[in-house]
């Protein structure tokens, strides 16, 4: 195949270029791509238990399922969606060299995390006040299935979030590199993983929101 | 010839002083170095823990360890053995040593992820330790649910042991990958690269591609006994086959992570000791990736007793005889490859030719239990044992000791000798046997595996069993102190001493830490030895 | 070592934008859906336009129709083997 020709010859061309540290975003983006791959199907054995579970217990998952607030959910699937547009225009700025507004564009990315998790730790709130959480004695009078609802539904939320929290420092640290100068339009491959890390947080949330909150 | 006169740059070995040199080098040789050292000690670790497993059914009754003693060392065994030997074994060792040297490389893409790689593979190794300093660990290596959440014994530990562990093997696939495809010389297209190139390329691919699914469902043991989810609690309507779903979708595959980088050795000895390009490149480079495709298919056929739907069983029991068969198209080009070749019978083609006869054992005894209605005779017997053992150890691990000797002139400098590694080989060959063969006899007859005591009618099985262990570990023994001698007091080998044709032939012995100066140009594929080697 | 740091060329900024307002509107209908009576395919819909909005984030977010090929071979690898799992699971809970 192609891919393998062009960019060896450049790599070797400087003398060891990958041990020196070579540059070469196409390895750096598919080192990327693969970690992600792992992060998909982290959540993927996830989203299987839960399919089994949605089969086993349906109707428990639709009981479940009527206690989260949609309201809540859709909003912060419109605060995800918008910080995956902001982290895109981010990178677009950078390649048109406008690091300025690049770097605007990653606060309001930050700015978006942040209110997803003050929302999705309101949420939580909320649910512990009515004594729904693993191993509460509310939630244990519940139909089996549910205490499985809720099992996932924390498991799942929280590792979500835990990613949310992860890809917080990583984009400010991103928009350090892009002020000292480290992050250029020639080198700008560390924000667009940053980005493809960031777009994949997204897009396990574009799944979790319709599985949990819209069976009811 | 002599490496270290002809060549100007200092070799890997002397490129730095003092142990920071070591602990901080991003050098893929280096670190192959580092990984060879940390596996062989936990490697002799299980070997004493599988040794104690013996000396205990020596004879019936509680010897010395005890019923529950026996649980845990059979646990520890299991997870030192699987995690910290096999799994790492040979890509970690010598993918990381020889994949960028047979690609033209300099290093792999990212030296510095590799380095970290190796600390977690030792963070992971002094997690599994630590658990024996809390009093070891009951489950079995495969933490089963409901027990596993149950158990009075620190199952965190080794859990975390393990997730750790598998995040290390991740980095190395997804390091592997990147370097195939990108530090790959342009004078190489993907049908020119070395068989063990294209195996660690297929196992790297299963190791992202499997192993996350296994880390979050151990995760999901930790939250289990922390906070009581109830995902996999039967008492709160949890499967627990779903538990042994989601791992043997990882733990079956991991077999081939195991066996694929050994079946590329034998693809790079078996030419070089017969002097002949290997019979069917194409189809034993395609095998690969077959066996790491189907391998994904069949990992219900660890659950026929489990309670999965009559469907399933028979589905996974077809979807396992698939698999043989890329595993038969090797080992008939590897048979084709040594007709009527010029056969030198050194130690390494020893060793590749022990895999090949007890990897067909175990996979002959594998379809035995593929089909439906032999495992349910069979199941959780020491059948079972004996077969994993012949695949597992008589693959990956007879292979990792092959290419010890296949490349060690090539990692040191040095040479071993010779005759004592055939007796030593001897002696392994024949232990093995002695120590697994009796337990496929004792299974049949209904020895159930992982008990410390058994009936008086096992008896001849389990003496002749322990002996085996005995000439085994001796073979061993034998093995590393030859190769600890010629670390020191070996001759000095030349670039090539097996008269091998692919890149890593053609670089200094041991080779600088930039092996090449300017990219290799390659003209022809890695084992067309006819035209300018006639000599030898 | 001068290899094009962008692979090619720039994506204006308006497809971005776009990308994301149809993001939204999918949010949009797959919350309405929820109000009408789908019964069993509910949750076959919600997948759908989840899927939908996935692709629409990894073709144009994530720059995979922009990338050389191999990347979306990766992805498809990925699927694959993914569905594999699904696949094989409910062959097993679908006949229980």
């Amino acid at each position: 195949m192609a891919d393998g020709g062009t960019t060896s010859t450049d790599l070797h061309g400087a003398a060891g270029a990958a041990h020196a540290g070579g540059y070469d975003p196409m390895a750096a983006k598919m080192g990327m791509w693969l970690f992600l791959f792992t992060e998909v199907l982290l959540f993927g054995a996830l989203f299987i238990v839960y399919g089994v579970y949605l089969h086993g217990f349906t109707w428990q998952f639709q009981q479940g399922s009527a206690r989260l607030s949609i309201p809540v959910g859709a909003v912060n699937t419109a605060i995800l969606l918008t910080s995956s547009l902001t982290m895109a225009l981010a990178i677009a700025a950078l390649q048109r060299a406008r690091p300025a507004r690049a770097r605007r564009l990653l606060f309001a990315t930050v700015g978006c995390a942040g209110a997803f998790l003050v929302i999705k730790a309101f949420e939580w709130a909320g649910k512990f006040a009515h004594g729904v959480y693993p191993g509460a004695a509310f939630l244990l009078e519940q139909s089996k299935g549910e205490i499985v609802f809720f099992g996932l539904y924390f498991t799942m939320t929280g590792l979500h979030a835990l990613h949310v929290l992860v890809g917080v420092p990583v984009i400010l640290w991103a928009g350090r590199r892009i002020r000292s100068g480290a992050i250029s339009p020639e080198h700008s491959v560390f924000l667009e993983n940053a980005g493809l890390y960031w777009h994949l947080v997204d897009l396990i949330w574009i799944y979790l929101f319709p599985l949990f909150y819209l069976i009811s | 010839m002599d490496a270290a006169a002809g060549a100007a740059a200092p070799n890997y070995l002397r490129a730095g002083k003092g142990l920071a040199s070591w602990l901080t080098t991003t050098d893929h040789k280096r670190i192959g170095i580092l990984y060879l050292i940390a596996i062989l000690v936990f490697f002799l670790f299980a070997v004493c823990l599988g040794l104690m497993i013996r000396l205990e059914l020596f004879s019936p009754g509680e010897q010395f360890v005890g019923n529950q003693g026996y649980n845990r060392i059979l646990t520890l065994h299991g997870i030192t053995m699987i995690f910290l030997f096999i799994i790492p074994s040979v890509p970690a060792v010598f993918g990381n040593f020889f994949l960028p040297i047979q690609i033209g490389a300099n290093d792999v893409s990212f030296p510095r992820l590799n380095l970290a790689s190796w600390y977690f593979y030792i963070g992971g190794g002094l997690f599994a330790l630590g658990s024996v300093i809390l009093g070891g660990v009951d489950t079995g290596w495969t933490f089963y649910i409901p027990y596993s959440a149950d158990t009075a014994d620190n199952v965190y530990l080794p859990i975390l042991a393990a997730f750790i562990l598998g995040w290390s093997s991740i980095l190395t696939g997804l390091n592997f990958i990147v370097t195939v495809h990108r530090l790959r010389v342009p004078s190489m297209p993907w049908f020119r690269m070395p068989l063990f190139v294209w195996a660690l390329y297929a196992t790297s691919w299963i190791q992202i591609l499997a192993t996350p699914v296994v880390g979050i469902t151990l995760l999901l043991i930790l939250l289990e006994r922390f906070l009581g989810i109830g995902i996999f609690d039967p008492a709160k309507e949890g499967d627990p086959v779903l538990y042994q779903h989601l791992f043997w979708i990882y733990s079956h595959p991991a077999v081939y992570i195991m066996v694929l980088p050994a079946m590329g050795i034998v693809s790079e000895i078996v030419p070089v000791f017969c002097r002949k390009t290997i019979f069917g490149y194409k189809f034993i480079a395609i095998s690969s990736l077959a066996i790491a495709g189907i391998g994904s298919l069949v990992w219900g056929h660890h659950m026929f007793t489990s309670g999965m739907a009559d469907l399933e069983r028979i589905v996974f029991s077809l979807l396992t005889f698939l698999v043989a068969i890329p595993s038969g198209v090797k080992v008939f080009n590897w048979l084709a490859t040594m007709y009527k070749g010029s056969i030198r019978l050194a130690t390494p083609f020893l060793y590749a030719l022990a895999f090949i006869f007890l990897f067909s054992v175990g996979g002959f005894t594998g379809l035995l239990q593929g089909a439906l209605s032999t495992d349910i005779h069979i199941h959780d017997t020491s059948f079972i044992v004996a077969h994993f053992h012949y695949t597992m150890f008589g693959g990956g691990g007879v292979m990792f000791f092959g290419a010890l000797h296949y490349w060690f002139p090539k990692m040191f400098g040095r040479t071993y000798c010779e005759s004592v590694a055939r007796w030593a080989f001897a002696l392994f060959f024949v232990g093995f046997n002695c120590l697994y063969f009796p337990l496929f006899l004792a299974g049949l007859a209904g020895m159930p595996r992982r008990y410390a005591d058994y009936l008086p009618e096992y008896l001849v099985y389990h003496r002749i069993s322990s002996i085996g262990s005995w000439i085994l570990v001796a073979g061993i023994v034998l093995m590393l102190a030859n190769l600890l001698r010629a670390l020191f007091k070996g001759e000095r080998a030349g670039r090539d001493p097996w008269g091998g044709a692919t890149l890593e032939w053609t670089v200094p012995s041991p080779p600088p830490t930039h092996q090449f100066a300017a990219p290799p140009v390659v003209t022809r594929g890695p084992y067309e030895y006819a035209r300018e080697r006639a000599s030898g | 070592m001068n290899a094009p740091a962008q692979e090619g060329h720039l994506v204006p900024c308006s497809v971005y934008v776009w990308v994301w307002a149809a993001l939204l509107c999918l949010t949009a209908v797959t919350v309405s859906a929820k109000y009408a009576d789908l019964q069993h395919l509910a949750i076959f819909a919600a997948l759908l336009i989840a899927t939908v909005k996935a692709g629409l984030v990894v073709l144009y977010f994530m720059h995979v129709r922009f990338e050389k090929p191999i990347f979306a071979v990766m992805i498809l690898v990925l699927l694959a083997t993914y569905g594999i799992y699904i696949g094989l699971t409910f062959v097993d809970y679908a006949n229980r």
